[in-house]
């Protein structure tokens, strides 16, 4: 029996969970895209984490044993990413069922129907292909949001098709935004065994792999069944008041996100956090204790979701921005960074033939300028500095942020996970562990629309 | 000088944030200099205390704000973050002593902001009577006398009548060449571009008094000589920028736009008073009346009798303006909360208007400017908006 | 949130008068009474009751409006009309109301003013807005300008100012208005009678002191200065507000109870709050239930002090009219500068032993607001205690985000209790 504590981060974007063990090391993580549903958002991102953390205590035992430990690291890359293709699968064909259903009771004319039909055979036949190209070892597809990878193939296919057939592309997209809506909305948890065998099933015919078939079926079958016993859950995040917690489960995000950043890098003294929604500048004390904070005022400017719009009406992904504002030699000055002018100005910039990256480069640096402000109004920068966050992640914002702390407070080593995403989380299982008022508890969350799982009513797979 | 190079020197102050005019001046004379706020201060007593009067506008759009924000919320001004950022980055170190004068809740604030920031340094808070019965006389030249008071201590020279009458002259002087600048400008348009007027009205922020004015006298005799293209352009007051000041792109947008700007109120305090402050026996005197008796109509200036506007309305007829543009500093109290009465009148009238917000620091250059062009448009097409 | 709300004795005063306040507005025009509007903050309520005049507030006007759900509507009405997104609320709440019929709280339309007496104390949007009713109005407008304590203390110039525009100006104003002399008997009745109430008001805010605090005295305060600040200084019926007041709070004392909140006694009383800036009025039940929820009582404020600072020791001198008022007019919170106010909420964080402070920042209300920021800062320098910071405005409804200022706060208050239980 495995004892663990769990902290769940409901964000505005992504919703993040974190295992940890009796001894505080991290078992294991997972993240979902937060939706509509925010019970069932916490569920996927706890389901997540847990099988993170069996893929975790899987690794172990391979790497222990004499026979397979010089494999385990192929070996693993191979299951993980067959056991999110069979996820992937699924839930492609928990869409398509979902698709073909509410055509049918849309109630078109019947020879429509039939095309639409046709076409979505065609679609998901397709998407069903693409998965197998796009699970590999190491591909990063594994790591996508069902509904990130799913729509941008669905769009592309459905666009292919109706140059094919007589059906309305915009018919096709209204059906699958219905239907992903859905999908969303159930919880494939249960289906961990099933996934876990077709993965070992898939490991079991490589070549590399074959010999030792029976003693990896073991190790999977033994960490499948381990139980978890969860003693404590803390919620924390944006969403966290939306949940039926209980008061001493919940925690302020603030205060998770100080004792999160302390337990990454534990001479932390500040904590900058751009998310999505907010920005928030923490400071904290040689325990991880918070001692002051701001954040940013009603005016969301700054924030992550700002860089959202910027990409939107640049028309790329979020993710390019940051690499091509790397790419600039010649920054241009930008004052503001309201959201809602940011489009006007942008658009401004271009008519004056300024270049992309050198109007990016200028948005991120007042972004950062924003940050900046935050910081000194919660009482400055003191090493070590941590950065945690979303936003983190866009090297052209740290890029910024270096040089701004180091014109305002001289030299300084940021300290930036590559978990940084999880520190909120992290926060709230320690407070799981640390709860003062020795509250036992798991988290109740209601099983919505679960299929094929665990019985309604019933903590999910996890808990013992 | 050439216009050209008037027009340079001028801009070279403009951008100088670091006032090196300033320090310069200063180590020149052995002299203090004092900073002060917008909109209006008798720097006749400064200038008499033998200190040199400096005008603090902001930092226009090139200051990169972090401090300044760090005090603000997101619903207050600009001008005061862009001026915390220069106090507490130094580059007012130069000023002895800085003048807040009482034109609304913020800059009034910030004049116990800056005695937090600044403890050692001096620190006024320049009441304005807005009541003008005989009380109020009295209680201005007080303040005055008070502050004046204050001056000579700061600098060690004692502003004798004598001193106070030469710098009444002197800045008699300066009006009268800002109100031939403000005349020419009416009169014809094309030969004073408002961009390099609004050049040579902030430069008079930082120049000591008789340099501006002769600065001023020497564009005036070179732009009468110009040959410069009359444009078929509308003639416009612009109304509401008095305290925190457009950046000079904003001003050259504005023009750009089809609209010669035949009146305005940047700057203001210079251009405060109609006529001049007599010499007499009595200066301090002499400077309170000027206040109280003989001044524009501004929105921080107290109207009891329910005639707002009216003298904006006076305004564009003797200026011979076709329409007014509003253009009012985002969050800006007395300007906002002026701008129905002005345009009530205005309608009232019959004058068109329009009306936008802005900030010092503004990049939205493209959409005022689009504004503007459609006002004078639509003047232009049908004489009306 | 309970239907039912438990009230005091004191509230039920209270409302009753102001009801009949609202009544004689109402019958004003038909019993000859002449109407004054004025302000709060620096009013002279005294020597307008002297002339037997009856004062309207327009904040009080709009803080009403923005309590029963209307304000949103009447601002809306104003921007229609070309009033700025960006100026005060009440100022826009007042217009609005003007123009959709000028119905007070009894649904009954307010009388026109016959004086417009402008107490320009602590805020220049005053002077705007009465510039903006006298377009509105044919009446005479006077102006009393307070000047504002630059450097922290009232010079002799500024008291004589102040005094002498009373004597000077005002007064003639007031006779030719109400058509009486000025009966200089009745005024020091009436300042005799407004500082027995000033005695039992400091006594109840200072209450605030005991553990736990009879009085929550903020949100529960604003209902204290209900008829100190407004239409009943200087009157019997306030006296006896206040000795009731003063009585109950006793009775708390004497039984180690908490304030009442509109759901009942505040028992357990976990975190002692000092806040400075008015409350939200528009969701000001939604905004106190966020206190009360998490054991928090607010042991002193300063926007209880917008309309005087009895505390600190003043009181209207019935000996010396014209200086009592004036020194009143200038002793307003508002009027003082920025380090004051540092220094009033640093005495009452230490005097009141608060765990922590508030600031409740209002979007209108930029003679508050701008500079708060480097108040906090500086406080929380001088204290070594940690503040909140969170943002509202007075009557737009836009403007109260419940789970934006929920959030902050909670983290606000975990964190007193980490950094509580980690000490």
């Amino acid at each position: 029996m495995d004892y663990c504590y769990i902290g769940i981060d409901l964000g505005s974007t992504t919703t993040k969970a974190v295992f940890l063990d009796e001894q505080e090391r991290v078992l294991g993580r997972g993240i979902t895209n937060s939706r509509s549903n925010y019970e069932l958002a916490c569920q996927v991102a706890r389901e997540e984490a847990e099988i993170n953390a069996r893929f975790g205590l899987l690794r172990k035992k391979l790497e222990a044993s004499p026979r397979i430990g010089a494999l385990a690291e192929p070996l693993m890359a191979v299951l993980s990413c067959n056991y999110a293709l069979a996820q992937h699968l699924e839930q492609l064909k928990a869409l398509r069922a979902e698709c073909h259903g509410l055509a049918a009771a849309h109630g078109f004319e019947a020879g429509e129907t039939g095309r639409i039909n046709q076409a979505l055979g065609r679609i998901f036949d397709a998407l069903d292909q693409q998965a197998q190209a796009d699970f590999f070892p190491g591909s990063a597809a594994a790591s996508d949001f069902f509904r990130d990878l799913a729509t941008s193939h669905y769009l592309k296919q459905a666009e292919q098709v109706t140059r094919e057939l007589p059906v309305s592309f915009d018919r096709l997209v209204g059906l699958f935004d219905a239907a992903i809506i859905r999908v969303e909305n159930h919880s494939f948890a249960g289906l961990y065994r099933q996934y876990l065998e077709f993965a070992t099933g898939r490991a079991s015919a490589d070549e590399r792999f074959a010999p030792f078939a029976a003693e990896i079926g073991a190790a999977v079958t033994d960490t499948a069944e381990r139980r978890f016993n969860v003693l404590n859950t803390v919620g924390t995040g944006y969403g966290r008041l939306t949940l039926p917690f209980a008061r001493e489960q919940i925690r302020s995000e603030i205060l998770c996100h100080g004792l999160g950043a302390h337990y990454m890098f534990p001479q932390t003294r500040t904590v900058l956090d751009i998310g999505g929604q907010d920005t928030k500048a923490i400071q904290v004390d040689e325990h991880g204790i918070v001692t002051g904070f701001q954040m940013n005022d009603r005016c969301a400017a700054g924030c992550g979701r700002y860089l959202g719009y910027i990409a939107d009406e640049m028309n790329i992904g979020v993710h390019e921005l940051g690499p091509l504002a790397l790419q600039s030699t010649k920054p241009v000055k930008i004052n503001s960074t309201c959201t809602v002018f940011a489009g006007a100005e942008l658009r401004e910039l271009m008519s004056l033939g300024q270049k992309r990256e050198d109007i990016l480069a200028g948005l991120h640096r007042a972004i950062i300028l924003r940050a900046m402000s935050l910081l000194a109004r919660s009482g400055g920068v003191q090493p070590e500095f941590t950065f945690t966050g979303g936003v983190a992640r866009n090297q052209a914002v740290t890029r910024a942020l270096e040089d701004l702390v180091f014109e305002n407070y001289g030299r300084m080593k940021i300290n930036i996970s590559a978990d940084s995403i999880f520190t909120g989380a992290v926060g709230g299982a320690l407070f799981a562990k640390r709860d003062p008022k020795g509250v036992m508890a798991d988290l109740e969350i209601k099983k919505l629309n679960t299929c094929g799982g665990a019985p309604a009513g019933q903590p999910a797979p996890c808990a013992a | 000088m050439s216009i050209r190079a008037i027009v340079e020197r001028c801009e070279d102050l403009y951008h100088d944030l670091d006032l090196g005019y300033v320090r310069d001046w200063k180590a020149r004379h052995g002299a203090k200099a004092i900073g002060f706020m917008p909109v209006y201060v008798p720097r006749e007593l400064i200038h008499a205390a033998g200190m040199l009067p400096v005008g603090i506008m902001g930092g226009a759009d090139e200051v990169e704000i972090i401090r300044g924000d760090a005090y603000y919320q997101s619903y207050i001004c600009h001008i005061p973050r862009s001026t915390i950022e220069l106090g507490l980055a130094g580059k007012l170190a130069c000023l002895d002593g800085m003048l807040f004068p009482a034109i609304c809740d913020v800059i009034r604030n910030l004049s116990g902001m800056w005695q937090i920031m600044f403890p050692d340094r001096y620190v006024r808070y320049v009441d304005f009577p807005q009541s003008w019965v005989p009380a109020a006389y009295d209680f201005y030249r007080a303040e005055l006398r008070e502050m004046l008071h204050d001056l000579e201590r700061l600098s060690g020279i004692e502003a004798t009548t004598e001193r106070l009458n030469r710098s009444i002259a002197l800045y008699n002087d300066n009006r009268r060449a800002l109100t031939e600048l403000y005349d020419l400008r009416a009169e014809q348009p094309h030969r004073v571009p408002t961009s390099e007027l609004y050049l040579l009205l902030r430069a008079g922020n930082v120049l000591e008094v008789s340099e501006h004015t002769a600065l001023l006298q020497d564009y005036l005799g070179a732009a009468r000589g110009t040959e410069r293209p009359l444009r078929d352009n509308i003639r416009v007051v612009a109304s509401g920028l008095f305290c925190e000041q457009p950046p000079l792109s904003m001003v050259r947008a504005m023009e750009n736009s089809g609209c010669y700007i035949v009146d305005d109120d940047w700057v203001l305090g210079a251009r405060y008073q109609h006529s001049e402050t007599p010499q007499s026996h009595d200066p301090i005197r002499a400077i309170a009346d000027s206040y109280m008796q003989d001044t524009v109509q501004t929105a921080t200036r107290y109207v009891d009798d329910g005639h707002n506007g009216d003298y904006l309305v006076q305004q564009v007829r003797s200026r011979g303006a076709e329409g007014v543009i509003f253009a009012a500093a985002s969050f800006c109290d007395p300007a906002l909360l002026d701008r129905p009465m002005g345009a009530r009148a205005l309608t009232d009238a019959g004058i068109p208007y329009t009306a936008f917000t802005y900030s010092e620091n503004t990049g939205q250059i493209q959409v005022i400017k689009e504004q503007a062009g459609t006002f004078a448009d639509s003047i232009k097409l049908w004489g009306s908006v | 949130m309970n239907t039912e709300v438990q009230k005091e004795q004191s509230m039920v005063i209270q409302k009753k008068m102001l009801g009949e306040h609202y009544e004689k507005l109402a019958r004003a025009r038909k019993d000859g009474k002449k109407v004054v509007y004025t302000f709060v903050p620096g009013n002279l309520n005294e020597l307008i009751l002297a002339f037997d005049m009856l004062p309207v507030h327009p904040e009080v006007n709009a803080l009403q409006s923005g309590m029963r759900k209307l304000s949103g509507d009447y601002i809306q009405e104003a921007e229609k009309l070309g009033h700025s997104e960006d100026v005060c609320t009440y100022v826009k709440c007042d217009i609005g109301m003007l123009k959709k019929g000028n119905l007070g709280p009894t649904g009954e339309p307010l009388p026109e003013p016959d004086l417009l007496l402008l107490s320009y104390t602590g805020c220049f949007t005053f002077m705007k807005w009465f510039e903006l009713l006298k377009q509105e109005y044919n009446c005479p407008m006077v102006m009393l300008q307070v000047p504002y304590q630059g450097d922290g203390r009232i010079t002799p110039s500024m008291r004589e100012y102040t005094a002498r525009q009373l004597r000077e100006v005002l007064v003639p104003v007031l006779e030719q208005v109400s058509g009486k002399k000025l009966d200089e008997a009745r005024l020091a009745e009436l300042l005799a009678s407004s500082a027995r109430a000033e005695d039992d008001l400091v006594y109840v805010w200072e209450s605030g002191k005991h553990r736990p605090s009879p009085i929550d005295g903020y949100f529960g305060g604003v209902y204290y200065i209900g008829p100190i600040f407004t239409a009943f200084r200087g009157v019997p019926g306030c006296e006896a507000y206040y000795r009731a007041l003063r009585q109950e709070v006793d009775f708390r004392i004497a039984h180690g109870m908490g304030p009442t909140t509109p759901e009942g006694e505040l028992r357990q009383q976990k975190y002692r709050v000092v806040v400075e800036g008015p409350p939200n009025w528009t969701s000001f039940r939604e905004f106190w239930k966020i206190f009360y929820d998490e054991g928090v009582v607010m042991v002193a404020s300063t926007y209880t002090k917008v309309g005087g600072l009895y505390d600190k020791g003043f009181r209207h001198d019935p000996q010396d009219p014209f200086n009592t008022l004036a020194e009143y007019c200038l002793g307003c919170y508002t009027n003082r500068n920025l380090p004051a106010r540092v220094d009033l909420i640093e005495q009452y964080i230490r005097d009141y032993d608060a765990d922590g402070f508030l600031f409740n920042s209002i979007k209108s209300c930029n003679s508050f607001s701008a500079g708060q920021l480097m108040m906090l800062r500086e406080l929380e320098k001088r204290t070594g205690k940690a503040g909140a910071f969170i943002e509202s405005d007075l009557v737009d409804p836009r403007y109260f985000s419940a789970a934006n200022i929920k959030n902050r706060l909670e983290s606000y208050f975990q964190m007193l209790e980490a950094k509580r239980l980690a000490a």
